[in-house]
């Protein structure tokens, strides 16, 4: 049986690439920041608290746009619905005995790559290795937008304009791979292409604030698609295995 | 921005967390209902291809650097490129484009 210090430190060496990726990829998300608005603290305290790509995201661009705090509260639930069925995932890899204190604290850090390491290790998840890989990749997508912003008010236009696309590639290479292997995925993604672009483009739907839109198409994206094509046990366990 | 930053970043770090916590927290056993289980599994691919395009056609300088890109991102991450890459190499070519058209 390892020591809670040996399995810390796997989780910090297991945490290090996470760390660089999301370095690199929250320098995108501060840039988003400051177009929202944001000072450099507000942007790094944000991502201190939050944690979230695509759920930064969305609250920034709501922000931007003058949003209401009721449509940011039921735009973030939408963004970060994945993260729901994350921890439905990992509550089930949690020793029963795990104590509730430890489950507060891991729930603060349950992101898509963290997630992703923390179901791969063998047996019940310790919580020590997940504070190990939170700890060292955490800081590194705080310090990521804290540059962003800065970057963002130093650096040439052209910079700042090849930067911006970096979440979306990010984005993209999350959804493309199941879209691959999964034909319902890929029909789905698709579809959801032509709709946001029609919803963007038709005047009577584009007077509708951007989040808003999001909301309203994902919601009924998915739930046509869990009606019409609802997912057998195995799938959704493979996809949470990821 | 009239409404005040610190409120919205409370409100977007509360929310996050309570979706992360809550499930760890409460639910012990498998979520049973297949419809349920079905709409969790497909909403985060609907919401990120939905908040990337056209969105994505309006983040550069020029709709058609920001094409480029997205094509590029969608082969790379076919082919199986990590994240990282795929993200890098977006801003590479969104740069490279701009360098001509601009």
């Amino acid at each position: 049986m390892a020591s809670r210090k040996e399995i810390f430190f796997k989780g910090m060496k297991d945490g290090i690439p996470i760390c660089t990726g999301y370095f690199a990829v929250s320098i995108t998300l501060g840039i988003a920041a400051r177009n929202a608005g944001l000072s450099v603290w507000q942007a790094t305290l944000a991502s201190i608290l939050t944690n979230a790509s695509a759920g930064e995201f969305a609250a920034f661009t709501m922000i931007a746009a003058g949003a209401s705090y009721w449509e940011l509260i039921v735009m973030e639930a939408v963004a970060n619905a994945r993260y729901l069925l994350m921890s439905c995932a990992l509550s089930q890899k949690l020793s029963p005995a795990t104590a509730l204190h430890h489950r507060l604290r891991i729930g603060f850090g349950v992101t898509d790559e963290i997630f992703g390491v923390s179901v791969s290790v063998p047996g019940f998840l310790e919580p020590y290795y997940a504070y190990g890989a939170m700890s060292v990749a955490l800081p590194g997508w705080a310090a990521g937008t804290c540059l962003g912003v800065l970057l963002g008010n130093i650096l040439p236009l052209r910079a700042v304009s090849a930067l911006s696309v970096g979440l979306y590639g990010m984005f993209v290479a999350i959804f493309i791979p199941p879209a691959k292997k999964d034909k319902i995925i890929g029909i789905l993604v698709a579809l959801s292409f032509a709709a946001s672009f029609v919803f963007a483009k038709i005047p009577l739907f584009a007077a509708i604030p951007s989040g808003t839109r999001t909301i309203l198409l994902t919601v009924a994206l998915s739930l046509g698609a869990a009606i019409l094509f609802p997912v057998h046990e195995e799938e959704t366990e493979a996809a949470n295995a990821k | 921005m009239q409404n005040n930053p610190y409120i919205y970043i409370l409100a977007m770090a509360g929310v996050t967390y309570l979706i992360r916590v809550l499930p760890l927290t409460l639910i012990r056993k498998p979520i049973k209902n297949r419809v349920l289980r079905s709409f969790l599994y497909y909403v985060p691919y609907v919401t990120l291809a939905v908040m990337t395009f056209p969105a994505i056609l309006d983040a550069t300088q020029s709709t058609w650097s920001a094409l480029a890109a997205l094509v590029v991102a969608i082969a790379l991450a076919w082919w199986g490129k990590s994240l990282f890459t795929v993200s890098v190499l977006c801003c590479v070519t969104v740069f490279l484009f701009e360098l001509v058209l601009i």
